[in-house]
């Protein structure tokens, strides 16, 4: 029963003897020099966790949003189920889970596609439905049927909003995933955690995951002019 | 570092076993000391609450004031709007971390990072609120005599609430959810037990989170009902009702011609 409690380790990342910068949690670049290597798997586990729940929370969004596209009932119910879940807060979520999936990645997954839900869902079925009404007649009259319509006409125009509510659920992933380590996931969470009072390692981790957060907009924000040519169209 | 990932599942009586740890007191998995039960979850539960509701009252007699009046005179908007932006980015624990690295442990330590935590959802949405009031209602005002105080107090407040108590129901969610984090810098909180589960053992672990979770949801619920409850009449008629949180990031939405006061 016992056995498994919580990954909360603290371990001795840094030698505390002598007068030397680590030893009194000082900022020490010669110190995170020689120790980025620790960094690495932490961030890679960051990144894999944010790709893999924004994925599998935009696939399940995506889904849900056309189902309330279709059938507009469907659309309040979902949208209150997604702001309940965004109000529990992420560490009770992730132990909550655990007892169910158990320690690992599978539970802070679980946790943060539906953390997602809420920005994604809710873009994708304001983005659909602000398409205009002429638009959509123009395009029945020019003999689309309703799945051409919905391919070619209503999600194209409903990509920037979209793609807004993917930057605010990838960002937002980046910063839940940071207390992913109470679900044993890992992370730069984890790293964090392993040495909160040494200014080196709280600044590199920290800053790894805002430069990430940072990184994935920009991303998004460049994909977002790929994917909507006629934008730059009209603003040269 | 993940030495117990894929562990199997608990037995499903671990919840029940929460249950009657928030209820019971028990001994302490050190031995020893008797931990748990009503009384102990009671004062956890008000520290949480105490620490919580001075974050976001500072956040708010700083951002409220700032969010109208930047609203009111239309400037600063990038100053307004990256604040939320910049605020999503930084990781609540990368916050609490900086705060105990450079700053130390202690009670006002922890509630400068959550106030400041709290600051930049109630300042985005008090501005975009105020900014989206319709410029014809707050010209009408102007005409009727009102000095630009009375405009702000007595029109564009009300006009914006929906948006402000948006802002401040996000807000106080991600205080709540981080207060959690306070034992991080020896400040009792509900995040006790989970973060000292050596002492609570599982079952204070998962008692306090289902406390914790159910704090919030309450809090957000109540939120939502003062919202309504200080919404003048007559701006509540034809208006539909978007749950809680969905309002997070305000819509620019004409208010209609709605007569203040």
């Amino acid at each position: 029963m016992s056995a498994a409690l919580l990954p909360l380790v603290q371990l001795d990342i840094r030698s505390r003897r002598g007068g030397t910068c680590e030893s009194e949690d000082g900022f020490c670049p010669d110190w995170i020099v020689d120790n980025l290597d620790r960094y690495v798997s932490p961030l890679l586990e960051h990144v894999v966790l944010t790709m893999v729940s924004v994925g599998i929370g935009f696939a399940i969004a995506f889904a849900v949003a056309l189902l309330a596209h279709r059938r507009e009932w469907v659309s309040a119910p979902v949208g209150a189920l997604t702001s309940v879940l965004f109000t529990i807060p992420s560490v009770a979520a992730f132990l909550l889970l655990v007892p169910l999936t158990g320690l690992g990645p599978l539970t802070a997954i679980v946790a943060l596609v539906g953390y997602t839900q809420v920005f994604l869902f809710r873009n994708m079925v304001n983005g659909l439905s602000n398409v205009g009404e002429e638009t959509k007649d123009a395009a029945r009259g020019m003999g689309l049927t309703e799945r051409q319509l919905l391919w070619r006409v209503e999600l194209p125009l409903a990509v920037p909003e979209i793609l807004a509510g993917l930057r605010i659920a990838t960002v937002t992933t980046v910063n839940l995933a940071t207390l992913a380590f109470f679900a044993g996931a890992g992370g730069l969470g984890a790293q964090i955690y392993t040495d909160i009072t040494f200014r080196s390692n709280v600044v590199v981790a920290g800053g790894l995951a805002i430069l990430l957060a940072a990184l994935f907009d920009l991303l998004i924000l460049g994909g977002q002019r790929l994917a909507t040519p006629w934008r730059r169209a009209a603003a040269a | 570092m993940n030495a117990v990932a894929g562990t199997p599942p608990f037995a499903a009586n671990a919840f029940v076993e929460a249950i009657e740890f928030l209820i019971t007191p028990r001994e302490s998995v050190t031995g020893g000391v008797q931990v748990g039960g009503v009384d102990e979850m009671l004062t956890l539960t008000a520290n949480h609450m105490l620490l919580s509701a001075a974050a976001i009252a500072i956040a708010c007699l700083v951002a409220l004031p700032l969010g109208l009046w930047l609203g009111h005179v239309g400037k600063g908007e990038f100053l307004a709007i990256s604040a939320s932006n910049v605020g999503r980015a930084v990781p609540t624990l990368a916050l609490i971390a900086f705060f105990i690295a450079f700053l130390g442990l202690g009670f006002l330590n922890v509630l400068a990072a959550l106030t400041l935590l709290a600051i930049p959802p109630i300042l985005t949405n008090t501005y975009v609120g105020v900014r989206g009031v319709d410029r014809d209602a707050v010209d009408a005002a102007r005409g009727m005599g009102m000095t630009e105080p009375q405009i702000v107090r007595r029109v564009e407040l009300p006009l914006s609430l929906r948006s402000v108590f948006g802002g401040v129901q996000l807000s106080a969610i991600s205080v709540v959810a981080t207060a959690i984090l306070g034992p991080l810098a020896s400040v009792e909180t509900l995040g006790t037990p989970i973060v000292s589960v050596n002492v609570y053992g599982q079952a204070g672990l998962l008692g306090a989170s289902i406390l914790v979770a159910a704090l919030a949801i309450l809090i957000n619920a109540l939120l939502g009902v003062a919202q309504r409850a200080l919404t003048p009449r007559g701006l509540k008629a034809g208006r539909s009702e978007a749950p809680g949180i969905l309002r997070r990031i305000p819509f620019l939405q004409r208010q209609g011609s709605a007569q203040p006061t």
